[in-house]
């Protein structure tokens, strides 16, 4: 935790790195059909960091597969400035044939970067991730913690200032997932990355974002934005990081509830 | 050293035993000996056999029947299980036929194999083909319908496409399926064709199936023994090498329970 870091350079004012407007997905046809997103406008300017929070079935996941160009808006539009966005999930889903650096070799090569080119890269990458000494293990001899950080260096191989992330640390306990968000916020800072954070845990969501977009379920809408202006670096146990997530978290009772009913 | 061992000594026991007992068979009189000869004289028939040139030929041919058979039936069996794979037409057409075909007992192919092609090594050729191929082409199928989407969702958003992703992602993936579909379709083969060497007896040719028959016709025990056991080891053999690479492959891949 560096206080001198703390000043980040600012990107270009105010430039929208993605602007989705009425987005709308619609999954089978019909009376049957189930409507996982409707009427979904956001903004995200570049440099930001916004956290996505909602229960399950609000069509999160929906949303940055939407983004990540995945699959296709049955209404409404996605607009992102600059290059394929990077995604990571819950699941690492690192290719368990490969070892760390193979997997982030594959993805410099997917991007058409030569051999050695690969392996330097691929090295920096993995020192950026503090995994320098597990180049040649396998996903299976990784904890999960270690997993998500090969998943994250995989993620930034691929040159993207757009970071999506599915629940990245949903499957991990509770100390590594404090190292990694204060590693995540680090990367996110020296490279300035955009992240758009998805996460159904309101306090990581304040913990992590600049602000935090609310989701209702069923159908997926954007509920409520709630800015997060507490200084960084934050601490997950501190009592005004708290109190916004309980604010988050009455909110996100609230629209259950009004569902329930 | 140990390792070694431990798993060496109980298939040394298992022959210890299965020779004990063949022994003790025999003793008991249950058949004459010139009909079921004791080990001793089998592997003393089977050594002779080893200096024999006439037995390395006919090892020779039936090795290269079933080198040509298998790898036919590879190219054929794969080919099938990507178009089975990705096409869904072909699946619908095919999909049911080729898991049906796989429990046809390759056998009962040969009639209409001679029939066609008359009692040549086409038709030898071609039982061989078809009781490997629907095994090979399963364990193709098997390895690229059984990918975790999640790792065909990371490829996709890592970039690849089409034949990148077929090469980096799901072939890889696809490959312990794939031995092991390699590996039963050998099974396939290497039955089918001594059940063709047996019975397409194509008089020239020395093989490890017409020495058998041979054997048979006249008379000879220890030579019979001897052959079967020969057909036993080299099936063994080549499984083996298939069972070292399936487990070479899940232990890397963090899919053995060690």
């Amino acid at each position: 935790m560096n206080a001198v870091r703390a000043v980040r350079e600012l990107p270009q004012s105010d430039a929208v790195v993605v602007r989705a407007e009425n987005l709308s997905k619609v999954y089978g046809h019909g009376a049957g059909g189930v409507v996982a997103l409707h009427g979904v406008t956001f903004e995200l300017t570049a440099g930001e960091f916004v956290c996505m929070v909602g229960v399950s079935g609000c069509g999160k996941s929906t949303l940055l597969s939407l983004l990540a160009g995945l699959e296709q808006p049955s209404a409404g539009s996605i607009e992102l400035d600059g290059s394929r966005p990077a995604l990571m999930f819950q699941d690492a889903a690192l290719f368990p044939w490969l070892t760390a650096a193979g997997n982030i070799e594959l993805a410099l090569r997917l991007h058409g970067a030569g051999a050695a080119e690969r392996r330097e890269r691929a090295r920096e990458l993995l020192q950026l991730v503090r995994l320098e000494g597990f180049a040649e293990k396998r996903p299976h001899e990784l904890s999960g913690g270690m997993r998500q950080r090969v998943a994250l260096a995989r993620a930034l191989a691929q040159e993207a200032d757009l970071l999506l992330m599915d629940e990245p640390f949903g499957a991990l306990d509770a100390i590594t997932r404090d190292l990694l968000h204060t590693e995540l916020e680090q990367v996110w800072r020296d490279r300035g990355l955009t992240v758009l954070f998805v996460t159904h845990n309101a306090r990581e969501a304040v913990r992590l974002g600049d602000r935090v977009i609310v989701m209702s379920s069923r159908p997926g809408r954007v509920a409520a934005e709630v800015p997060v202006d507490l200084p960084r670096p934050r601490r997950i146990e501190s009592g005004e990081l708290g109190a916004i997530a309980r604010e988050i978290g009455d909110r996100l009772h609230q629209e259950v509830r009004s569902h329930a009913g | 050293m140990r390792r070694l061992w431990a798993a060496t000594w109980p298939k040394l026991g298992a022959l210890a035993l299965v020779l004990a007992g063949w022994q003790l068979l025999v003793l008991s009189g249950w058949r004459p000996d010139y009909l079921l000869p004791g080990p001793l004289p089998v592997f003393r028939q089977l050594g002779s056999d080893l200096h024999d040139p006439g037995f390395y030929q006919g090892v020779a041919v039936t090795l290269q029947r079933a080198a040509t058979g298998f790898g036919i039936a590879i190219l054929i069996g794969t080919t099938l299980g990507v178009a089975v794979a990705r096409v869904r037409v072909v699946r619908a057409a095919i999909g049911v036929l080729l898991t049906a075909l796989q429990s046809m007992p390759s056998i009962a192919w040969f009639p209409f194999a001679i029939l066609l092609f008359g009692l040549s090594e086409v038709a030898i050729g071609f039982v061989v083909v078809l009781g490997a191929s629907p095994a090979i082409a399963n364990g193709t199928l098997h390895g690229i319908d059984h990918i975790p989407p999640s790792l065909l969702r990371s490829g996709r958003s890592l970039g690849a496409r089409g034949f990148a992703m077929y090469r980096h992602i799901i072939l890889p993936a696809a490959l312990p399926s794939f031995v092991a579909g390699l590996k039963q379709g050998w099974a396939f083969s290497w039955r089918s064709l001594m059940a063709g060497e047996l019975l397409a007896n194509l008089g020239n040719h020395p093989s490890l199936g017409a020495r058998l028959s041979y054997a048979r016709e006249f008379g000879v025990a220890e030579e019979l023994l001897a052959t079967m056991i020969v057909i036993l080891v080299i099936g063994m053999l080549v499984d083996g090498v298939f069972g070292y690479v399936d487990r070479t492959l899940r232990r890397r891949r963090g899919l053995s329970a060690v």
